[in-house]
């Protein structure tokens, strides 16, 4: 059958600007960066967290509401279920407790993501559960986070929930932090509440690491200093939430020293008559450390093989260097055996480490308590592998933020240390030098659930290759 | 600000041919959800930049309800035979004549009738693993989905009980009969799908741009008049110039009045849009539930 040409009246292409971009070989610089009339917009994600009922989904309601962000029929939805289920008052947490079961009960049971944009920054919000219960949809929507909301209620004050979410924000080494006293209308404004909340956070904080933490008193309910500054609390000078979550500094969140490279899938073109094809062999993956450049010597682990790396390809082309967290190909010069799960590193500094035991904090998401000597499955980078935990050195006390030597079991929403063996080696970083090498999950065997969170404690000595003999 | 920077396109990009990748490493027979609409449209532009110089290492399925435009199934069918993929498509038509589904009396949509049509599409192919394009920002229920939502044997979505999902470690193992849907455009918004389609030069259906049409007003809504939805004797007929912002069954897409001929002109029309993309579908409407209800059942 001779190809039918295609009718030009079905579609269209996109019309481009060609001043923007007149070619389509690759560039690793963004395109866009070079336009005036689209600037880069840099994108920040957060998520909301604290107890059950501290008034998080109704301040991520309050934050889309009063920055305009919501649309007509939104709000038409919003005004209908106030009818239903509010005695005619309109609910703001129904913005983002999409569930039937949540708007039933009034609580968030599971993770929303919310998008959002003001003229500064791009914005990604993870409401998430307060409920312990939930503890897991929390650490799943923290996880990727750049900044944390803890709220507290001001009439409450720091619970257990507030320093379980306060220590899981430390844990994830997420950078910032912001304390959001909320439901300071019911403590009448109170200067005095705010400090004392203050000063309950300011005693344990020391002992997290958090490299930047705000206080911002507010009102979700009401709005105040969610978009708009409040005139309820003149002795506050600061910022309101949103102009804080627009000017807050975000570095870049990847390791650009230590080029990683877990290898995701072999590209490998099944077209034996084609001669461009026929020899094709890359590795396909997203960068998880550092930057490559072509010509650049590299190590495949765990074998070990030193080779030189011929072509960064990507679909646009091929480019000369490539940096985290982009998705490239590689092309070795030699024809080594690299598979999924293996990782290419660079030759030959910041080398990560390799080993078939493991210490980690992890935390334990599953009401089936983690077990010495229990097997389980360990995802980490593209590498899954057999583990069996060998022992639970410790486990935290919420309450005190000590650490509790020796325990039997971690039982669900429990964070603890723990040591692994696992069935070969692990190439990996501490999770504090990078977030992508030094995490991983655990998965039961079985049901496939996921049990835990874990992040791996640095290496205590890193690859070291006998000799160059396997130099090729 | 540091050359080693990626603006947020980029990063999106980057997240889902990870995503991709992942699923061609995990899965044994994945396959990939191609309407010929907007987000699948980047879907495979993405799986291209994850997989070229090789075949796509899964076949495009699509579930045809017999009330898809016709613009959009001859765009599908283009650009399957354009990329050499494999196309497979299964009919609600079909499904309801081999008794797989059965429609109520009376029952027009397909919307409930293509979901027992998905499902037995995934057992006849033993596929484990479907990538479609639902985005979190379409709607309230999506807005709770994982990149990998997992599926059990009856291809229930259950909420309550959603695998964590931290960093980017996505866990796809399955027992036999389980399935996971993955969710590679879950961070981007509407605004993103057509910037990335600007970007990438990606040809889309010309029902997407300003053209004139024959509507009836009927529910709010003007929905294109054709043989599936003949005007009764006293609705307003009329002639308008409209496109489509999100494209479902041609019996229930509201068309939105519009004179954006070009991808610039969508940008520009989305940014200053007072109503959602999904404020046009029927569908979503029937209750506060709609989407969460279908989902359960196995829709996408
Ligand atoms: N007075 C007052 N009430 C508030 C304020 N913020 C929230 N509330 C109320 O507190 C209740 C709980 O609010 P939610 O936003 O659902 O709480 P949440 O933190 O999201 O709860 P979970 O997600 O279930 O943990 C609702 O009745 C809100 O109206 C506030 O600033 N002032
Ligand atoms: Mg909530």
């Amino acid at each position: 059958m001779p190809a039918e040409p295609f009718p030009i009246t079905t579609a269209r292409y996109a019309d481009v600007d060609l001043s923007v971009s007149p070619s389509r070989a690759a560039n690793s610089e963004p395109r866009s960066a070079n336009s005036p009339r689209h600037p880069p917009v840099d994108l920040l994600r957060f998520n909301t967290c604290g107890s059950v009922d501290d008034g998080k989904s109704t301040l991520i309601g309050r934050l889309l509401y009063d920055s305009k962000s919501l649309m007509e029929d939104q709000l038409e939805a919003l005004e209908r279920s106030a009818d239903i289920t509010g005695g005619g008052q309109v609910n703001l947490a129904n913005l983002t407790d999409g569930l039937r079961a949540e708007r039933e009960q009034g609580i968030t049971i599971d993770v929303a993501y919310r998008y959002f944009a003001t003229p500064r920054r791009k914005f990604i919000i993870a409401d998430t559960p307060g409920h312990i219960q939930y503890t897991r949809n929390m650490v799943t929507g923290a996880s990727a986070a750049n900044l944390s909301i803890v709220l507290v209620d001001a009439r409450a004050g720091v619970i257990e929930q507030s320093r379980r979410h306060t220590y899981l924000t430390a844990l994830l080494r997420i950078p910032h932090l912001v304390v959001a006293v909320n439901k300071m209308d019911l403590v009448g404004w109170s200067e005095e509440r705010f400090n004392e909340i203050r000063a309950e956070f300011e005693s344990f904080l020391p002992r997290l690491d958090i490299k930047d933490v705000k206080f911002i008193p507010i009102s979700a309910l009401l709005g105040d200093n969610v978009v708009d500054a409040s005139v309820n609390a003149p002795w506050y000078p600061g910022p309101t939430l949103l102009q804080h979550l627009e000017a807050v500094h975000i570095g870049s969140d990847w390791n650009l020293n230590g080029f990683r490279f877990p290898v995701q899938w072999v590209n490998r073109p099944h077209n034996p008559t084609e001669p461009k094809l026929h020899d094709f062999r890359g590795f396909s993956g997203q960068i998880a450390g550092g930057i490559v450049r072509q010509g650049q010597k590299v190590m495949v682990l765990p074998s070990g093989n030193v080779t030189t790396v011929k072509e960064i390809h990507t679909f646009d082309g091929p480019v000369a260097e490539a940096f985290c967290p982009q998705s490239v190909t590689l092309l070795l010069e030699h024809d080594l055996d690299v598979s999924r799960g293996n990782m290419i590193v660079a030759w030959e500094d910041h080398l990560p480490g390799a080993s078939t035991t493991l210490r980690a904090n992890v935390c334990w998401m599953h009401q089936r308590p983690l077990q010495v000597g229990k097997k389980y499955f360990l995802k980490h980078t593209t590498h899954t592998v057999q583990v069996v935990v060998t022992e639970i050195t410790h486990r935290l006390n919420i309450s005190t933020f000590d650490q509790e030597a020796a325990p039997a079991t971690l039982g669900l929403n429990d964070i603890g240390e723990i040591r692994l063996r696992t069935a070969s080696p692990v190439i990996f970083d501490g999770y504090e030098t990078n977030r992508l090498t030094g995490s991983f999950i655990l998965i039961e065997h079985g049901t496939h659930s996921t049990v835990a969170a874990g992040m791996l404690f640095p290496p205590t000595e890193v690859v070291r290759p006998e000799n160059d003999e396997f130099v090729i | 600000m540091s050359t080693y920077h990626l603006d947020h396109l980029q990063y999106l990009e980057t997240e889902a041919i990870h995503i991709m990748r992942e699923v061609a490493g995990e899965f044994e027979r994945p396959a990939l959800l191609f309407s010929g609409g907007k987000d699948s449209i980047c879907l495979l532009r993405l799986a291209e930049k994850a997989f070229r110089p090789s075949e796509l290492p899964m076949p495009l399925l699509n579930v045809d309800t017999g009330h898809h435009f016709p613009e959009l199934n001859i765009f599908r069918d283009h650009r399957a035979k354009e990329l050499g993929s494999r196309l497979i498509i299964r009919t609600v038509e079909d499904a309801i004549a081999r008794g797989i589904s059965t429609p109520a009396p009376g029952e027009v949509s397909r919307n409930r009738l293509q979901i027992p049509t998905l499902l037995a599409a995934i057992e006849e192919f033993r596929f484990d693993c479907c990538i479609g394009g639902a985005r979190r920002d379409e709607e309230k229920a999506r807005a709770k989905e994982r990149f990998f939502s997992f599926r059990d044997s009856f291809g229930q979505w259950d909420p309550k009980n959603q695998r964590p999902e931290i960093w980017n470690l996505y866990n796809g193992r399955l027992n036999p009969g389980e399935n996971m849907r993955v969710f590679p455009l879950s961070n981007w918004t509407e605004q993103d799908v057509w910037e990335y389609i600007r970007r990438e030069r990606l040809e889309v259906p010309t029902i997407y741009f300003s053209h004139r049409r024959l509507c009836v007003r009927r529910q709010g809504q003007w929905l294109p008049v054709n043989q599936l939805v003949p005007p009764k004797p006293n609705e307003e007929v009329r002639e308008l110039v409209v496109r489509v912002r999100t494209i479902g069954d041609i019996i229930s897409t509201g068309m939105v009045e519009s004179p954006a001929d070009s991808v610039e002109d969508i940008i520009t029309e989305i940014a200053a849009a007072r109503v959602t993309e999904r404020g046009s579908r029927a569908d979503d409407k029937s209750s506060e539930a709609a989407m969460e209800d279908r989902k359960k059942a196995g829709y996408f």
